[in-house]
Order: structure tokens, then C-alpha cells, then sequence
């Protein structure tokens, strides 16, 4: 800067942040109110604006451009209908923990209040659903308000955080100076676990006979996959993941006993239920993972390591709690701990439980399924691609038939549960990893929730592979409408109203396959992933009537797991 | 159980709001809110009337603390505090009753604030429980409109100050 005295506009100031937050990527889409952003944009030359096709597409972008790299994603989007479209991407993004800042242009201040054209008050909407959420309203606050945002998102337990920016900020001009530090003296994250509690723990796990770690979401966040690994191996301690926690620990490692909760393998949810301590690390205790409060894990010493203590004696009541991040507690954990336990009896109550009832489907009928086409996808990418799966039945097969090798592999929409999130996810996936395959997998009915977004693929040519596992259904509505609702296939049925997806694709530009039949599922695949200068789209026609296994049902424990489709002959 | 929430908040916009929303989120009762400056001007007080078991005290107690714009949080419940609120009482009156009325507020040690040829205002101020038991009082008489401020509270003796938390440095 020249002159003390030198001026810049909210504009200029609001890139200049952007540049010192060393953001590379934003996704965005002009209007009215951020018209003057646009201008400015056309001139920047330090990071990409990528133009999506609808608002919420941006949002899931940056999530998923969050969850791959561990970096801030960004959203940049206009007033009104452009700010409330943002919405369930921003809820999804707040249930998840997923960092991403949220730019809402906004009506000018002397408007705001008077339902002026394109007004929403974002800012109110958002509130129950954002980490933290400002109205800028003088633009000398806006480089220290863009700085608080950017730390709040991704410190302590990570979240979305919006920035409200009427359109009179963004042209009102002041001088500008980046902050070196903020003051928040509301906003302290609790970083180093409490040292005794963390020795208490040691000694517990230590005396143990049938000890358990439940990894969830926080382990990858905290970047700790790697003391995790050092300290289940060191160990000998079994492994389950939650859905957000998968790749925090190789599947492929025998400690690992896939993921536990509802459609959990039954090996993970006997090993919850029957062991005698239960160290939770990074994880929620979400009532999909729980299943009947009181009867989850009933036997055991439950020790509870999170960042968030709002999440500590929420769900479950828990013996000791460490508040801290994980990645750290691990840490001091296994220092805590010398020797390799003795748990040769554990393991092979374990090993006897895999047994028992292992994952499985029909192979032999000659009919096409999602199990199938998923295990052939792992195989192929080693479990080393990044997985982007949408809501439903596939998102569950995925969990138990991809073998999950790395952090920031899997990337789903776990809290919201929210359909639509596969297609701009992986998109945002692929502007922030390079190097790795980048795989979408979705359902038909949620494939049609943001396939707006397949253009924006195809235009940035990236070489995202679209998968459709399409059974014709709204498949897991459809598989508790069998199981819980008397078989009133009520609305799922979508085989005479699904559109022709290969024309889809095609329409977009992206080159488009169909089959129906295992023997071309191998081809398929190497053709596809042959082809590396922009997306393509392979729909695999699977069985309609097809049920995820196992299951235990809302609410229930393990003793209701139901792991096949009972025999009408079996059922009195 | 009744618990008395003393939370020091950035004195900001949409603070109040965030900290209503998030009772009404959450589904946490709320039997009053009150809100005012504090000797510090950047900093506001509530104080918030709330009602449930002790685990759904923890989660308000760590809800109110997640939020960022609150400083401290404080469950006064079961230390040594003074909690006042203030109502008016605006009361009809007949020919006879007006002494009984202006006797009933002697005994609470309350103001006559307003009067009329119909009605006669009160104001009393005191533990919420002897806010009820003047209403009590007044009731058969006939209130005609009243306004209840919700509880204010400090603690006895070492007064909650507003203690600044070490600015973060990033």
C-alpha cells in the first residue's frame, strides 16, 4: 500500500482477503446484488471462479471441495433466491462439520427490512444452521468480518459460516488493512485434552479384555488417521467406523471391522454391544449409529473424545469425556500406553462373529446389482479413489462393499441425509484433488436432484465418473415401505417416470453408457476410466427389489438385526 | 427443575436472537428472558429462566457456551444470588376497594404508578415468588392488564464480573 490514505472498494477489499486466505477456487453465481463482486472478478487472476448451475450446487461443491483437500471451500452467490437456494447445502455443511464461507450479496442497507426486490434475510434464515453467520454492515469491518469467518469455519469443530454483504458495502470504499490477529473472546476451542482425564483413559483401555474404538468424521478433520493407525496397531484394538469416519482406518487392515450402526456389519455392532470399553474418537453418537439409546454398548466403560462439548452426554451418557482434538488425544494416548494388549480371546470372539454372518448377495442369478458394481469399482481403484455417494440404499452397499484405504476417500452426506449432494459434491471434489480418481455413485431418485450440475462437469472437463445405480425405486424408502409400512410401495416407484439417462448425459456432453448385465460391468468400468478428458456418465440398470442387509431397525438393538429378507414360508 | 441463567453476551446484533433461536431449536423451555447492558457497554447481560432435568440443564449450559457472540455462562441455580423482576399491575377498582388495593401494595412494598376513575397501576418489584403472590392477591379484584420483566439475578457478594477471556490471536 502507497499511503495510508489509499482507498479501496468492499470489492477490491473483499478479493484482497480472499487472495491473503490463499483461496484457489470459489463457486459461484452472479446476480443483481454482487453485480460490482463480478465486475471485480473478471480481473482477478488468483483463483477460479467456477460457474455452477443452481446455488445449492455451489454450496455442495465447496463441501465437497472441503472434505477431499481439509481446505476452506467458498460459495459466492446473490441476494434472495440465490442466498436461500444456498440453504441445504449450508445445513448439510452444518451437520456434517464439513468448513466452508457462504458470500450472500445482499439488498442495500437502507433497504434491508423493506422487502425490497431479491431481499431475504439470510442471515435470520441461517442461523439455526450456521457455526456463526454476519451481516456486514460497514465496510471498514469487512476484512477483520471475512477473517473471522474463514477462522471460525475451519477451527474447533469445522462448520459453514455465512457473510450477509448488502450491495452499498461492496461500493462504499475505506482503507485496507488484513488483520494479523482477531479478537473473539467468546470463541476459545478447547485444543489440549485434560491430562489426567487422558491418563485415566490409558489406564482403563489398558486394563480392558474386550476394548473398541468407534472412529467417527472428527479423526479425518483432525487430520489424526495417522496416529490412529499407530495406536490400533500398537495396540491390537479392533476398529469400527461411523459413515463419516470410514477411511480414517484402512478396511483393508483385518483390525478393521467396517462400520457399525444400522446397516453396520453384524461383526461391528456384536463387537459394540458385547465389549468392555467403548473409546470414542471423533464421533457423535448419532442415533444411527446407537439404535436403542440404553442398549447400546450396555456393558461398557465408555470414554468419549471430541472437540465439541455440546456432543459430550448429548446422546449417550458417557464415563469419561475428554474434551480435545482427537488427533492430539490419540497422541497422548498411546503414549500413555507401552505394552500390546492381550486380546487373543476378543479377537476371536470377533473373528467368530465375521463369520457368523458375513456381508453377502446373489451372485448366481445373473441379474445385475449395486453390490456387485461397487465391489468391481473397488477392485479396480484399489480403494484408493475418492468416493462421492448420494442418499440411500447405494450410499449403504458402498459402505460395505468399497474398501475405504485413505481419509478424504469418502465423502457423503451423513447428518442431512441429503439427496442430490453426489454430483456437485464430487465436482467440487475434483477442482481441489488431481491425482486421485474422483467417482461419483448415486440413485436415480437422487441423481435428478442436482444433475443440472453435469454441464458444469462437463464444461471444466473434469473427469469425474457418474454412476447410476438405478433400480427403478426410490430404493430405500421403497425397502422400509416393505419391511415397516405394509408394503405401500406409495410413490417410490419410478420405472414409467424416470428419464432415458444415456440422453441425459448425452445432453450434457458427457459420453454415456447403460447395462443391465454383470458380463459388461468389467468393460464398462476400463472403458470409462480410460477416458480422462472430461466426465462420463455409465448407468447401471440393477435389481428393483433388492434390500440392504443388514439391518437393524430404527430405535431397536441388535437383537431385531434382520440380516435377510425373511422367506414368506419363514413369517407366521 | 427451575434454573436462573446468568450468560454475558457480545452486545451485538442478532445476539438476543441467536440465543432464542437456539432454545427454540434445541427445544429447551424458556420461562423468561431478560437483557440489558452491563457496566461495559459492548457486553449485555440475559438472564434466562429455564426449566428441565439436570441433562437437559448441561446441554443448555454447553449450547449457550457453543454459540459465539456469549463471553460466560453462568447456572446460578443453587448458589447464593438475588433475583429481582419487576411488575405492573394495572387493577380495577370500586368504590370501597381502592384502600384494600393501595393496603395489599403497602404490604409488598409497592408503587402506586398510575390511577383513574376505573383503575389503579401498580408497581411491585421483588423475588419472582412475591411477583405471584401480590397477583395472587390483586387477582380477585380484577386485573386488567399486567407486565411481568422477567428475571434479573447476580450473584452475592463476589459479583460476576465480566471476565475477558485472553483475545485470541491467530
Amino acid at each position: 500500500m502507497k499511503s495510508n490514505k489509499h482507498l479501496l472498494s468492499g470489492a477490491d477489499i473483499f478479493f484482497e482477503c480472499l487472495r491473503k486466505e490463499k483461496v484457489d477456487t470459489i463457486f459461484g453465481y452472479p446476480g443483481g446484488a454482487v453485480l460490482k463482486l463480478y465486475e471485480k472478478l473478471y480481473d482477478v487472476d488468483f483463483l477460479q471462479h467456477v460457474l455452477v448451475r443452481h446455488e445449492q450446487g455451489a454450496t455442495h461443491m465447496a463441501e465437497g471441495y472441503a472434505n477431499a483437500t481439509g481446505k476452506v471451500g467458498v460459495v459466492l452467490v446473490t441476494s434472495g433466491p440465490g442466498a436461500t437456494n444456498t440453504v441445504t447445502g449450508i445445513a448439510d455443511a452444518y451437520m456434517d462439520s464439513v468448513p466452508i464461507v457462504i458470500f450472500t450479496g445482499q439488498v442495500p442497507t437502507h433497504l434491508i427490512g423493506n422487502d425490497a426486490f431479491q431481499e431475504a434475510d439470510i442471515v435470520g434464515i441461517t442461523r439455526p444452521i450456521t457455526k456463526h453467520n454476519f451481516l456486514v454492515r460497514d465496510v471498514k469491518e469487512l476484512a477483520a468480518t471475512i477473517k473471522k469467518a474463514f477462522y471460525i469455519a475451519s477451527t474447533g469443530r469445522p462448520g459453514p459460516v455465512l457473510v450477509d454483504l448488502p450491495k452499498d458495502m461492496i461500493a462504499a470504499e475505506c482503507e485496507f488493512e488484513y488483520p494479523e490477529k482477531i479478537e473473539l473472546r467468546g470463541y476459545k476451542p478447547t485444543f489440549l485434552g485434560h491430562q489426567n482425564q487422558i491418563k485415566k483413559a490409558a489406564d482403563v483401555i489398558k486394563n480392558s479384555k474386550r476394548p473398541l474404538l468407534y472412529v467417527g468424521g472428527g479423526v479425518i478433520m483432525s487430520n489424526g488417521h495417522r496416529e490412529l493407525k499407530l495406536f490400533a496397531k500398537e495396540n491390537n484394538l479392533p476398529v469400527t467406523m461411523t459413515l463419516q469416519g470410514l477411511g480414517s482406518f484402512p478396511m483393508s487392515d483385518p483390525q478393521s471391522l467396517g462400520m457399525l450402526g444400522m446397516h453396520g456389519t453384524y461383526w461391528a455392532n456384536q463387537a459394540v454391544n458385547n465389549c468392555d470399553v467403548l473409546v470414542s474418537l471423533g464421533a457423535r453418537f448419532d442415533d444411527r449409529v446407537t439404535g436403542k439409546i440404553d442398549q447400546f454398548a450396555p456393558s461398557a466403560f465408555k470414554i468419549h473424545v471430541d472437540i465439541d462439548p455440546t456432543c459430550i452426554d448429548k446422546n449417550v451418557i458417557v464415563d469419561l469425556p475428554i474434551v480435545g482434538d482427537v488427533k492430539h488425544v490419540i497422541a497422548e494416548l498411546a503414549s500413555e500406553l507401552s505394552e500390546p494388549l492381550q486380546l487373543d480371546d476378543w479377537w476371536a470372539q470377533i473373528n467368530a462373529w465375521r463369520e457368523e454372518c458375513p456381508l453377502h448377495y446373489e451372485k448366481h442369478d445373473g441379474r445385475l446389482r449395486s453390490e456387485f458394481v461397487i465391489e468391481k469399482i473397488s477392485e479396480k481403484t484399489k480403494g484408493e479413489a475418492v468416493i462421492v455417494t448420494d442418499v440411500g440404499q447405494h450410499q449403504m452397499w458402498v459402505t460395505q462393499y468399497y474398501q475405504f484405504n485413505n481419509p478424504r476417500s469418502h465423502l457423503s452426506s451423513g447428518g442431512l441425509g441429503t439427496m442430490g449432494f453426489s454430483v456437485p459434491a464430487s465436482i467440487g471434489a475434483a477442482f481441489g484433488i488431481k491425482d486421485r480418481p474422483i467417482i461419483s455413485i448415486s440413485g436415480d431418485g437422487g441423481f435428478q436432484m442436482n444433475m443440472q450440475e453435469l454441464i458444469t462437469a462437463a464444461y471444466y472437463k473434469l473427469p469425474i465418473k457418474f454412476i447410476i445405480l438405478n433400480n427403478s425405486f426410490l430404493g430405500m424408502v421403497r425397502q422400509w415401505q416393505e419391511l415397516f409400512h405394509a408394503e405401500k410401495f406409495s410413490f417410490t416407484d419410478l420405472s414409467d417416470s424416470n428419464p432415458d439417462f444415456v440422453k441425459v448425459g448425452e445432453a450434457f456432453g458427457l459420453k454415456s453408457f447403460s447395462t443391465d448385465k454383470p458380463g459388461q460391468v468389467d468393460s464398462l468400468l476400463d472403458e470409462a476410466f480410460s477416458i480422462n478428458d472430461g466426465p462420463v456418465l455409465i448407468e447401471f440398470k440393477v435389481v428393483k427389489e433388492d434390500m440392504v442387509f443388514p439391518i437393524i431397525p430404527a430405535g431397536k438393538s441388535i437383537k431385531e438385526i434382520m440380516t435377510k429378507r425373511l422367506d414368506p414360508k419363514e413369517m407366521v | 427443575m427451575k434454573h436462573t441463567i446468568s450468560v454475558l453476551v457480545e452486545n451485538q446484533f442478532g445476539t438476543f436472537n441467536r440465543v432464542v433461536t437456539m432454545f427454540s431449536g434445541k427445544g429447551f423451555n424458556v420461562q423468561s428472558i431478560s437483557i440489558g447492558e452491563t457496566e461495559t457497554p459492548e457486553i449485555s447481560r440475559m438472564t434466562l429462566v429455564t426449566t428441565g432435568e439436570d441433562k437437559i440443564i448441561e446441554q443448555v449450559v454447553k449450547q449457550l457456551n457453543r454459540l459465539i457472540d456469549t463471553i460466560k455462562v453462568v447456572d446460578l441455580t443453587g448458589q447464593s444470588r438475588i433475583e429481582r423482576e419487576l411488575a405492573l399491575i394495572t387493577v380495577f377498582y370500586q368504590r370501597g376497594t381502592r384502600a384494600e388495593i393501595t393496603n395489599v401494595c403497602n404490604i409488598f412494598r409497592g408503587n402506586v404508578v398510575d390511577i383513574n376513575n376505573k383503575t389503579i397501576t401498580l408497581e411491585v418489584t421483588g423475588p419472582p415468588d412475591k411477583i405471584d403472590a401480590a397477583i395472587n392477591v390483586l387477582e380477585p379484584y380484577g386485573i386488567k392488564e399486567m407486565a411481568r420483566s422477567g428475571t434479573v439475578a447476580l450473584k452475592r457478594g463476589e459479583q460476576l464480573k465480566a471476565e475477558k477471556k485472553e483475545p485470541l490471536v491467530t
